[in-house]
C-alpha cells in the first residue's frame, strides 16, 4: 500500500469520529429542535408527526447510522431555514470562502515571509526587533476589531473601500468557477474584477493579519536555526554568493517549517472566516453558519461544522504529503 | 539581551496584574453602575471630546450607560472565563497526557487517538460548534473553551513524559521502589511544569480573544452581562455615529492580550535555553 491511500484509510476513522462526536453534541444540546422550529403554536400532534418526519423518533445509533449512509451518497438532506439542499446551500457559498482563504493567505505569504527571513539575516538588529514587535501586535490583535476599524477608517471616513459583500450592485458576473476574480477574468470583466478585488481587500487583510504574525515569528526562527546547520557554514566556505546561500540553501530547508505552520494556520483560516465574513457580511459558508445557528437550523450547522473539520483534516493531510516533495530526506 | 526577556515578563505580568485587579475590584473601580440606564446621556462621546461630560470619561453607549464601568466589569469574564479554562483543560489534558506518556502502549494510543480526533477541529470552530448547542452562558463557554484547548496541553506533556520516563533519576526512582502513581506525580510532572507554564500563558491570551469572538458572535455569555465582545458587537451598528463604542472595548481586549503574550514570550525565553543560544 502506497502512502497516500495508507494515510487516507488511516484517515476514515477520525473522520467517523469527528461526525460522531457532531452527531452526539446535537442530541445531547437541551432543547428540542422540533418544538424550536415549530414554536409555541404547535400541537403535540403537529410535534409528534414532524419528529417522525425528521426520524427523530428512532434510537440515536439509527439515526447516526441514516445520517451516514445518506452523507456517503452526498445526501445531507434539506436546510430547515432556507428549505433547500444542504449540499446546495453550501455549493452556492463555497467558493466566496475558498477565494476569502486564499486571499488571506497571499496577504500573510507576502508579509510575513519576507519580514520573518530578513529578521533573521539582520537578527538582533534594529530592524528584526521591530519586526518581531510588529508581529507581536499583530498576534495580540483581534481580528474582528482590526475588521472594524478597517470599514470604520478605509470604508468609513476615507470612503476608499467597500464594506460589505462581493461586488457592487448592478454588476453582473457570470459565474463559472464561483471564484469571482478567476470568473470576471475568464470573462474579460475587468469592471467586475476590480469591484470583486476592492470588495476582497479589507476582509483578506483582517483575516490574514493574524496568520501573518504566525508565520513570521515562525520563518524567523526556522531560518536561524538553519542558518547555523553546517552545511550553510560549507555553503559559505565554497565561496557562494550571499544571495545563493540564502534562496537555495536556507530558504529551501527553512519552508519545512513554514509549510507546516501554513498548513496547520489553514484551520485557523477557515474558522476564522466566520468571524470576518460576518463583520463584513460576506457571503461565504462563514456567514452561512452563523445564520443556521441564529435560526437554529440544526440540520445545516452540523453539516458545516463537519464540513469545516473535514477540510481541515483534509489539508493537514495534504501538508503531510508534501512533505516529502519539500524535503526528499521525509519518507513516509 | 537577557534585560529585554525579563523585562517582557515584568511588562506582561504588570499588565495581567491591572487586569485582575480590575476585575476583583470592579465595584471599587468603577464609578458607575454598568446597567444603569441614564437615556438623556447617551452616545456621549469621551470627556475630552467637544460634547463630552466629565461625568463619563469614556463616554456612554447607545442606552447612557457608563463606557468605563462597563469595560472595568468587562475584565472579570475575561478574567474568569481565560483562567478557570487554563485550569480546567491544563488539569484534563496534563493529567491525560502525563498517562499516556508514562504508561504507553494501550492507554498511549486511546489517548492519542481521542487527541486526534479533536486536533482535527480549529479549536474555534469546536467552540463554536459547542455554544451553538448547548446556548449561551458563562459555564458552557468554560466547558466550550476548556474541551477546545485540553488538547494543546495533552500533547506537549505527553510528548516531555516520553522524554523524562527514559532519564536516569526516574529510574533510579522505580529501583528504590517508588510506586507508579508516585513516580509520576513526584518525579516526572514536576519536570514538565515549565512547558505548562509557557503554554498556559498563551493559552490564556488565545481563550480570552476566543470569548471576544464568540461575544462578539452572540455566543458567549448572556447579552445582560457587559463583556468586551459583546460590546463591540453592539457598538458595530454605531461606528460612523459613535466610534468610542467599538474603540475601547477593542484596545481592552488587545492590552490584555498583548500583554499575556509579552509574559508568554518573556518566559519562554528563560525556560527554553535553545532560544536562549538562537538569541
Amino acid at each position: 500500500m502506497n502512502t497516500l491511500s495508507r494515510r487516507l484509510v488511516g484517515a476514515i476513522p477520525v473522520i467517523i469520529g469527528i461526525s460522531f462526536l457532531i452527531f452526539l453534541l446535537m442530541h445531547i444540546a437541551p432543547g428540542d429542535p422540533v418544538t424550536l422550529l415549530l414554536g409555541d403554536d404547535a400541537t403535540p400532534a403537529d410535534i409528534e408527526r414532524t419528529r417522525h418526519e425528521w426520524g427523530l423518533d428512532k434510537p440515536l445509533m439509527v439515526q447516526y447510522w441514516d445520517f451516514l449512509s445518506r452523507a456517503i451518497t452526498g445526501d445531507f438532506g434539506r436546510s430547515l431555514k432556507f428549505n433547500e439542499p444542504v449540499m446546495k446551500l453550501v455549493a452556492e457559498r463555497l467558493p466566496a470562502t475558498l477565494e476569502l482563504a486564499f486571499a488571506s493567505l497571499c496577504v500573510a505569504i507576502l508579509i510575513a515571509v519576507p519580514l520573518g527571513v530578513y529578521s533573521a539575516i539582520k537578527h538582533n538588529s534594529l530592524l528584526d526587533h521591530a519586526g518581531m514587535s510588529v508581529a507581536l501586535i499583530g498576534v495580540s490583535l483581534p481580528n474582528f476589531w482590526l475588521g472594524i476599524m478597517l470599514i470604520y477608517f478605509l470604508g468609513g471616513q476615507l470612503n476608499l473601500l467597500p464594506v460589505a459583500g462581493r461586488v457592487e450592485y448592478g454588476i453582473e458576473i457570470k459565474s463559472i468557477t464561483g471564484l469571482y476574480l478567476i470568473d470576471t477574468l475568464l470573462t474579460g470583466n475587468f469592471t467586475g474584477f476590480w469591484s470583486a478585488m476592492k470588495h476582497l481587500l479589507m476582509p483578506a487583510v483582517t483575516l490574514g493579519s493574524s496568520l501573518a504574525a504566525i508565520v513570521t515569528r515562525i520563518s524567523r526562527s526556522s531560518v536561524l536555526e538553519v542558518m547555523r546547520q553546517d552545511y550553510v557554514t560549507t555553503a559559505r566556505a565554497k565561496g557562494l554568493s550571499e544571495k545563493n546561500v540564502i534562496w537555495r540553501h536556507i530558504l529551501r530547508n527553512a519552508l519545512i517549517t513554514i509549510v507546516t505552520i501554513l498548513g496547520l494556520q489553514l484551520g485557523a483560516l477557515l474558522s476564522g472566516s466566520v468571524i470576518t465574513e460576518t463583520v463584513f457580511s460576506y457571503p461565504g459558508i462563514g456567514d452561512l453558519l452563523i445564520q443556521s445557528i441564529s435560526a437554529r437550523d440544526y440540520k445545516l450547522t452540523q453539516v458545516l461544522i463537519l464540513m469545516f473539520a473535514v477540510t481541515y483534516f483534509v489539508v493537514n493531510l495534504l501538508i503531510d504529503l508534501l512533505y516529502s516533495w519539500i524535503d526528499p530526506r521525509i519518507r513516509f | 539581551m537577557a534585560w529585554l526577556r525579563y523585562l517582557k515578563v515584568w511588562v506582561g505580568g504588570a499588565i495581567l496584574l491591572v487586569l485582575c485587579v480590575c476585575g476583583i475590584a470592579a465595584p471599587i473601580l468603577s464609578p458607575r453602575d454598568p446597567q444603569s440606564q441614564t437615556l438623556e446621556d447617551r452616545l456621549r462621546p469621551p470627556r475630552w471630546f467637544e460634547n463630552g461630560s466629565p461625568a463619563y470619561l469614556l463616554g456612554t453607549d447607545n442606552l447612557g450607560r457608563d463606557m468605563l464601568s462597563r469595560i472595568i466589569y468587562g475584565s472579570r469574564i475575561s478574567l474568569l472565563v481565560g483562567i478557570a479554562t487554563v485550569v480546567l483543560a491544563g488539569l484534563l489534558g496534563c493529567a491525560l497526557g502525563a498517562v499516556a506518556g508514562y504508561f504507553g502502549n494501550t492507554t498511549d494510543e486511546i489517548v492519542s487517538k481521542i487527541s486526534e480526533i479533536f486536533l482535527a477541529f480549529p479549536f474555534l470552530l469546536i467552540a463554536i460548534a459547542i455554544m451553538a448547542f448547548l446556548g449561551q452562558g458563562v459555564g458552557n463557554l468554560i466547558l466550550a473553551l476548556m474541551l477546545s484547548r485540553w488538547v494543546q496541553f495533552c500533547r506537549v506533556v505527553r510528548g516531555e513524559v516520553l522524554s523524562i520516563r527514559e532519564r536516569d533519576f526516574v529510574t533510579a526512582a522505580k529501583a528504590l521502589g517508588g510506586r507508579d502513581g508516585y513516580v509520576l506525580l513526584r518525579h516526572v510532572v514536576p519536570n514538565t511544569f515549565a512547558s505548562i507554564t509557557v503554554i498556559a500563558t498563551f493559552g490564556m491570551a488565545i481563550v480570552i480573544i476566543t470569548e471576544a469572538s464568540l461575544s462578539f458572535l452572540g455566543l458567549g455569555v448572556p447579552v445582560h452581562i457587559p463583556t468586551w465582545g459583546s460590546m463591540l458587537s453592539e457598538g458595530r451598528s454605531y461606528i460612523n455615529r459613535a466610534p468610542w463604542l467599538t474603540v475601547f472595548p477593542g484596545l481592552a481586549i488587545f492590552v490584555t492580550v498583548f500583554g499575556i503574550n509579552l509574559l508568554g514570550d518573556g518566559l519562554r525565553d528563560i525556560f527554553d535555553p535553545k532560544l536562549r543560544r538562537q538569541r
